[in-house]
């Protein structure tokens, strides 16, 4: 079910330079929230047809806790939310990370989040009941990164060596000497490759949360698929739509 | 509801003149958590080919102002998922059912065509004005002979009622609506997209992968408001009329302008519930302005 509501604004802060930190008390859908799925914010211009999706950094209670970064007019627009305003949302929309599977499974998970796809990795920490290790890759000014739960162990990669390990999360992650038993990872595609093509050498499973162009954000359009190793079951292609047959995906079974 | 919303277009009854347009709604799966199809007056699927498509590269949607970008490129599961799936899931809702038919020749068409005949399906609407594909699509859409031919071709294996889509990038849209005509349209519907284009500046490259696309949205009504008033008053067959509807008020500027059905579209991305807030706005509307019935308005401007 992806519900359709009217949200208030609970507070709407600045994290880094285009960061931003909105929390809106919902109806129902903190309480549908399962981690890696996302929520699509409608502008009240009317001229910006399109909805903006963003992944889900928390839920508690009835607040959806939503961390982005302003990439253009429709986040900027959001960047000047204020307490008590209110929005239309929609959500929560995709199928999220299995955590049933990976607690039963394993005994030990690594996540990884670079930039803007750290986000995602904190609600899925918090429900990981196994020994976690979150890699958090970043340019240079850290944020959400005292926001992980205390089960989890965070390790830091910075672009410009300004914290933690100087270069990216695979660095960190070699520097660590930890060897994952299975890996969630959200962040820019040089990055899922990375984890890829790793993932791969040492035959772990990965799974990751994908991001597109999106249109109707519910389904309909087809507008924001990726390719598919194996014929999809809903398109019969080999496209699988990354709104609600993601974002989260077995990295063996999508092409980037 | 004191007002008669309903109409006929080509012999089947729709309770009121609002639909969606085509391949902004899927079969009406995706958006059943918002709105009752039970309350459209029909349901326009996204096109079915005889085989599954796979479509474009992406990026295939870009948004602009008051409007978007698009190109799909006709992904589709194809003719024998939709009869298992789609159509399935759709009989179980009281709306007219309107499949959207596509092909990269007269003989796709008229295969899919076939496949839908001995179906529930209640009217088929015949795509050729996608400009996201090279061959079929608007191949057919933009030369008159071209397009009659087609019609004629799904006429004759078809008992259902032939809807043919009309691309609003052509000469003359009075021609390729008198062309389908003659050559034995129950209907037409227009417009589709506007083919645009849209520039990254700061990667000085093409936006979509397929570096044009549809536009569609309000920034494209008026336009369509006018090819509809054209349209309609070129031939005597009924036009359904989309390209921007987003509100009440511009689905009855349609029916004004001589459209006696109107599809929304784009607007379904802006909020998934609209449709039913356009049909209840045009109830008011004519309960508001004292008519007995949506066919009062028809055409009146």
């Amino acid at each position: 079910m992806i519900y359709r509501e009217k949200v208030s604004v609970i507070g709407n802060i600045q994290l880094t330079d285009d960061i931003f930190d909105l929390n809106v008390k919902t109806k129902d859908i903190a309480k549908a929230v399962i981690p890696g799925q996302f929520i699509n914010l409608y502008s009240s211009d009317e001229s910006r047809l399109l909805p903006r999706p963003i992944s889900v950094c928390e839920a508690t209670g009835d607040t959806v806790r939503l961390v982005y970064r302003v990439v253009g007019e429709g986040t900027k627009e959001f960047s000047t939310l204020k307490s008590g305003d209110e929005i239309f949302v929609t959500g929560p929309v995709g199928n999220g990370y299995d955590v049933a599977f990976i607690n039963d499974n394993f005994k030990s998970a690594v996540l990884f989040g670079g930039g803007a796809g750290i986000p995602p990795m904190i609600e899925l920490a918090k429900r990981l009941t196994i020994e976690t290790n979150v890699f958090l890759g970043y340019r240079d000014v850290l944020f959400l990164n005292e926001d992980f739960p205390e089960s989890a162990t965070v390790h830091i990669a910075t672009e410009d060596g300004s914290c933690g390990t100087k270069g990216n999360v695979m660095d960190a992650l070699a520097q660590s000497k930890i060897t994952p038993e299975i890996i969630c990872a959200c962040g820019p595609m040089p990055m899922l490759r990375a984890i890829k093509k790793y993932a791969q050498e040492n035959n772990i499973k990965a799974y990751f949360s994908l991001e597109e162009r999106m249109a109707c954000g519910v389904g309909a359009c087809l507008g924001c698929v990726c390719k598919t190793v194996k014929t999809d079951e809903h398109s019969k292609v080999e496209n699988a739509r990354v709104c609600v047959d993601g974002p989260v995906f077995d990295a063996e079974e999508v092409k980037i | 509801m004191s007002v008669d919303m309903s109409l006929r277009i080509a012999g089947v009854k729709w309770k009121n003149p609002v639909t969606v347009a085509s391949g902004t709604f899927g079969s009406g799966m995706e958006f059943a958590d918002f709105v009752d199809l039970n309350t459209l007056g029909a349901v326009t699927t996204k096109g079915v080919a005889s085989k599954p498509w796979a479509g474009n590269d992406t990026i295939r949607v870009a948004e602009t102002a008051s409007g978007m970008l698009n190109a799909i490129g006709l992904q589709n599961p194809g003719i024998d998922t939709f009869l298992e799936r789609d159509l399935v899931f759709l009989e179980k809702y009281d709306t007219v059912k309107i499949v959207n038919i596509v092909g990269k020749s007269i003989e796709e068409y008229v295969d899919v065509a076939k496949q839908l005949n001995d179906t529930s399906v209640d009217m088929l609407e015949v795509n050729i004005s996608c400009p996201n594909v090279k061959e079929g699509g608007i191949a057919f859409g933009q030369d008159p002979s071209a397009a009659a031919e087609v019609t004629k071709a799904v006429k004759e294996v078809t008992d259902k009622p032939v809807i043919m889509k009309l691309s609003p990038n052509v000469t003359s849209i009075a021609v390729m609506a008198k062309a389908v005509e003659e050559a034995g349209a129950d209907a037409i519907s227009l417009i589709n997209t506007l083919t645009g284009m849209k520039i990254d500046i700061n990667r000085r490259d093409f936006v979509l992968a397929n570096k044009t696309g549809g536009l569609s949205g309000p920034a494209i009504k008026p336009v369509a408001v006018r090819m509809v008033y054209e349209a309609s008053h070129a031939v005597e067959i009924p036009v359904i009329g989309m390209g921007g509807i987003a509100s009440g008020a511009d689905a009855i500027e349609f029916l004004l302008a001589g459209a006696s059905a109107v599809s929304v579209g784009t607007a379904n991305f802006k909020n998934p519930c609209v449709t039913a807030e356009i049909i209840k706005d045009i109830n008011d509307y004519l309960e508001r302005n004292g008519f007995e019935s949506v066919r009062d308005i028809i055409g009146i401007v």
